[in-house]
């Protein structure tokens, strides 16, 4: 049987970090009553006109520089037609033409196998990026046959992040997606929480035999978290592959993912094909960025972006923050990965470290293996940890200094665990958990349960 | 103080020294609207709104503190600029009723100067058309047809006077027609292939098409974002030009406003032309053009030679092609810019509950006329994926071409262009709503469009009476952001021509205080 290569493309919309959207001065906030964050221009009222927002070009060229893409110095916007409830305008601001960002890449890792004991590393080309209107909501009552509209969301600035297909599977796309996420979190370009709807993945998913052309491929939506993400692509790549095998076709359509289920489900058909007539959006002028050498010397500074100055401002991305975790540290690149995989954990490790003398190596091990698993059995982000770094760098000291067994300390661990304030040293004194050293005292306990055995 | 005064010189002047108070002006402005209401210039009278502003503005130059030439001055601004707290329609069903929430720029610039907002005008439905006939408020009639310039002129078709009636042209026919019967003294219009102008030329009155860029087009409800732009009617050169320093300027709500400050200006008396150089643009002598309007730009060509200024024959070969590039550009905006009328946020909305696809096609249907439907399927047809190249971005290579024979021109040393505005004067209703919107449109397009395309500063300039008694007027067309300039040469010929005052019995009637019968609309 010939293998089937399967073809990956994930579309990315992020929700941009800021204080208000991408044309209009009304606010952007999760979670607000319906309608109440609509400005005239939100609202399609006859005559407004849209008024570019700074903050979101420079959340687009931070993404851009931080995913290694040609910023283009020109970029402009378009008008995509559709009519919808939620689309006010009968029309989205988008850059279908010329988007602000093109031609990056981004590296990720996976684990080779599941102890985790050996990473690779993988790239996914960009392809390019883009700014973007976010539309409203609308929900339908089906039982009243209506649809309710809220606005909220409309216009908020999105940048839509086009991968080329070089993803082959829901491991890639979900390590991918990952990295991307930490990236944008780390910039503060979107806080990226995909159960707030601030990431949103659709994947585009085909399989072709090797030296063949690719496939029809469809479009995967409703993609509500990354593991989901991955369910979903290996559900409608094997969905793929049996169908063609049985000899049936693949049609090009879009399929929802239905997580209950597991499985993806054709959605209900729009329109058939639809043709969004873009033409160019003739109220806004082309978008020009400059660098150091292209900026005019009499320009007013808050006029201008300057993509140079932007990128010397660039924190250190996951990528960086990991390599210098293992070299300052001396810990392994698969911890460094999980350090940064949990909010919060790295400075927790970092902190732990300072307050204690076990080496850096092992503490790693307490980090990783006890605390975390902890934090996950009972469902706790590292802020909501009970146990804070200055206990555990304490608990830590007691064990280095070998006045606890290792026994001991997990025992001492589980007690912080209930947070109820008391020290790692209260709970040895409490539990009589101190090692020993008084070599008499050791001698007669044992003698003692020697005897005790003798008398059986 | 009368109603045909100028502005700055007179009206300003009267109302600072007391001679007239701005609730007397109002108020004779509101009752002549009412004895011309058979004009059909207004949709919408705000009375209550505007004796207010008069008041205020009465206390303000009781304490000596007016806020500067426009305070106390009523004026009326077309019925596709937004108006917080009156109707704003667009003479279209889809917005009857509709209160908008926020003020135009340019009509919060108007407000803020202390200017009195009279109402809101008619036009065309979304301003498409060429006749101010097509709105759903009825036609617009021309002051001009009930002077007695006309009467005396014309052979009456029928018994009834009714029928017998001319166009305004369009579509910023009530605005022209407003100013044009005294019942303000200015008014504000849009411009996207001619709507200022060619009202004001068969109005005989000041119709000024600014730069695009110039003027904020926030709250002006678009028709073409590419090249519409507020426009100004008036009585006299001068008075457009306080009217623009008024508004001019940039806006953080348009993105298309230039950037540069804007100095308003006064105009200088120009007496020596012989340093200019005029360009007649032969392709403007359209097919259609009346051997009456011919000659009186050939005399207008003269009379600046016999002054000493360079009259040069220019080519703008492009010019032809205007208008078809105009149609699909105009087409394909105006199904964008339609495309939010839905009945969901503002506006008509069907009774269709079917589904929401079918409430927004029966609201679209109810909502606008044939002309707009018309538009927005061509428009669409354009946009198309298939066809985009083909015309979308063909007439926008076409619209570059255009633009550039103007900038040749422009660079040989031409300083202004001189050229008709219509090609005829106004014709009887009856008489224009034989051929469709679109033919008119095409037809009545030809002399003004190119401006648009370009975006070039024009005006129109009103020269002398045809034999039928009705204004006809000439058009200058000047470089990208030289007002100055181009309203200097205008007030120039202005009062060569001496374009004669409308004699209209129910102004007569309303103007008892010191009606002078002038003979010109122009100041020394």
């Amino acid at each position: 049987l010939a293998p089937w290569a399967p073809v990956v493309g994930l579309e990315i919309h992020a929700q941009i970090s800021s204080n208000s959207k991408l044309f209009s001065g009304s606010q952007v906030q999760f979670a607000a009553p319906p309608n109440s964050l609509v400005s005239f221009f939100d609202a399609s009222l006859p005559g407004t006109l849209p008024v570019l927002n700074r903050r979101c070009v420079e959340a687009a060229v931070m993404t851009g520089l931080a995913l290694n893409c040609s910023i283009n110095k020109k970029s402009l916007f378009d008008r995509k037609h559709y009519f919808y409830a939620d689309l006010p305008a009968g029309y989205q601001i988008t850059q279908q033409r010329v988007p602000i960002a093109v031609n990056g890449c981004l590296s990720y890792s996976l684990c080779i196998d599941s102890k985790m004991s050996q990473m690779v590393t993988k790239t996914v080309r960009i392809k390019q990026i883009q700014l973007e209107q976010d539309s409203g909501k609308s929900l339908h009552d089906d039982t009243r046959s209506q649809t309710l509209v809220d606005l909220n969301r409309a216009g908020v600035g999105l940048m839509e992040v086009v991968m080329e297909p070089d993803v082959c599977c829901g491991e890639e796309a979900a390590a991918a997606v990952r990295e991307l996420q930490l990236i944008l979190q780390t910039l503060g370009s979107s806080q990226a929480v995909m159960a707030e709807g601030q990431l949103r993945v659709d994947a585009n998913v085909s399989v072709h035999h090797p030296g063949e052309p690719y496939g029809v491929r469809t479009e995967v939506k409703n993609i509500n978290s990354i593991r989901f993400l991955a369910k979903a692509i290996d559900y409608e790549i094997q969905r793929q592959i049996e169908e063609l095998e049985n000899g049936g076709t693949i049609l090009n359509e879009t399929r929802a993912f239905d997580s209950k289920l597991g499985c993806t489900v054709p959605m209900r058909d729009k329109e058939g094909k639809q043709d969004y007539r873009f033409m160019p959006e003739p109220n806004l002028p082309p978008l020009i960025l400059y660098d150091t050498k292209s900026l005019p010397a009499n320009m007013n500074h808050q006029q201008v972006i300057n993509i140079d100055w932007i990128h010397e401002r660039l924190p250190d991305l996951p990528s960086v923050k990991r390599k210098k975790l293992v070299e300052k540290y001396g810990i392994l690149p698969e911890h460094s990965f999980t350090l940064l995989n949990e909010d919060g954990l790295a400075e927790f490790f970092e902190s732990v470290v300072k307050r204690t003398q076990m080496k850096p190596k092992k503490v790693i091990g307490w980090i990783l293996n006890d605390l975390l698993s902890y934090l996950k059995q009972h469902s706790l982000t590292v802020k909501e940890s009970p146990v804070s770094s200055f206990l555990l760098g304490d608990l830590l000291n007691l064990l280095e200094k070998k006045e606890i067994s290792s026994t001991a300390a997990k025992q001492v661990f589980a007690e912080l665990w209930k947070g109820e304030g008391k020290t790692p040293l209260e709970i040895v004194k409490e539990q009589k958990l101190g090692l020993l050293q008084d070599q008499k005292e050791l001698e007669q306990i044992c003698q003692a349960v020697i005897d005790g055995q003798e008398n059986e | 103080a009368a109603l045909n005064d100028g502005l700055r010189s007179q009206v300003s002047a009267a109302l600072k020294e007391g001679r007239v108070a701005p609730t007397e002006l109002c108020q004779r402005c509101l009752a002549l609207i009412k004895s011309t209401k058979f004009l059909n210039a207004y949709i919408t009278v705000a009375e209550e709104t505007a004796m207010k502003q008069a008041e205020e503005s009465e206390e303000r130059y009781k304490r000596g503190q007016p806020l500067g030439i426009l305070d106390g001055i009523p004026v009326a601004v077309k019925d596709n600029f937004n108006t917080a707290g009156i109707e704003t329609t667009c003479a279209s069903n889809m917005l009857k009723g509709y209160i908008s929430p926020y003020n135009a720029t340019v009509v919060q610039k108007l407000l803020d100067q202390g200017a009195v907002l009279l109402g809101k005008t008619n036009l065309d439905e979304f301003a498409m058309g060429s006749g101010s006939t097509d709105g759903v408020f009825g036609p617009v009639r021309n002051p001009w047809s009930y002077s007695k310039q006309y009467k005396e002129k014309s052979v009456p078709k029928s018994d009834s006077e009714e029928s017998d009636w001319v166009i305004t042209g369009g579509s910023s026919g009530g605005s022209a027609a407003a100013v044009s019967s005294f019942t303000c003294f200015a008014a504000l219009g849009s411009d996207t292939g001619g709507s200022t102008r060619n009202p004001a030329a068969h109005c005989g009155v000041v119709g000024l098409k600014p730069t695009y860029g110039l003027i904020s087009r926030h709250g002006l409800i678009p028709l073409v974002n590419s090249m519409d732009v507020p426009g100004i009617l008036t009585r006299c050169v001068d008075d457009a030009a306080v009217l623009l320093g008024s508004l001019a300027g940039h806006d953080p709500k348009d993105s298309t406003t230039i950037q540069d400050d804007f100095e308003p200006f006064e105009l200088p008396n120009l007496t020596d032309v012989s340093k200019l150089s005029i360009g007649i643009p032969k392709e403007y002598h359209a097919p259609g053009l009346s051997s009456e309007i011919l000659a009186l730009w050939s005399k207008a060509a003269d009379l600046f030679k016999n002054a000493g200024a360079k009259v040069v024959e220019v080519s703008l070969p492009h010019t032809r092609y205007s208008i078809v590039c105009y149609h699909v550009l105009c087409t394909a905006e105006v199904a964008s810019n339609m495309a939010r009328f839905d009945g969901l946020e503002y506006g008509h909305r069907s009774d269709m509950k079917d589904s929401t696809e079918s409430m927004y096609a029966a609201t679209r249907r109810e909502g606008f006329n044939d002309v707009v439907r018309g538009r927005i399927l061509s428009g669409n047809y354009f946009l198309l994926k298939q066809n985009y190249e083909k015309y979308f971005v063909k007439a926008q290579k076409v619209r570059r071409l255009i633009a550039n024979d103007f900038v040749k021109v422009f660079r040989s040393g031409v300083d202004i262009l001189l050229t008709p505005t219509t090609l005829s004067d106004a014709a009887p209703y009856t008489e224009f709503i034989q051929e469709d919107n679109r033919t008119r449109s095409t037809q009545d397009d030809i002399l003004t469009q190119a401006a648009n395309m370009a975006g070039l500063p024009a005006i129109n300039v009103p020269t002398a009476l045809s034999e039928r008694g009705l204004p006809v007027g000439l058009q200058f067309i000047g470089r990208s952001f030289q007002e100055k300039q181009l309203l200097t040469v205008a007030k120039w010929f202005e009062k060569q021509v001496q374009f004669p005052m409308i004699q209209l019995e129910e102004v007569k009637r309303h103007d008892s205080g010191v009606f002078q019968h002038q003979k010109s609309a122009s100041f020394s």
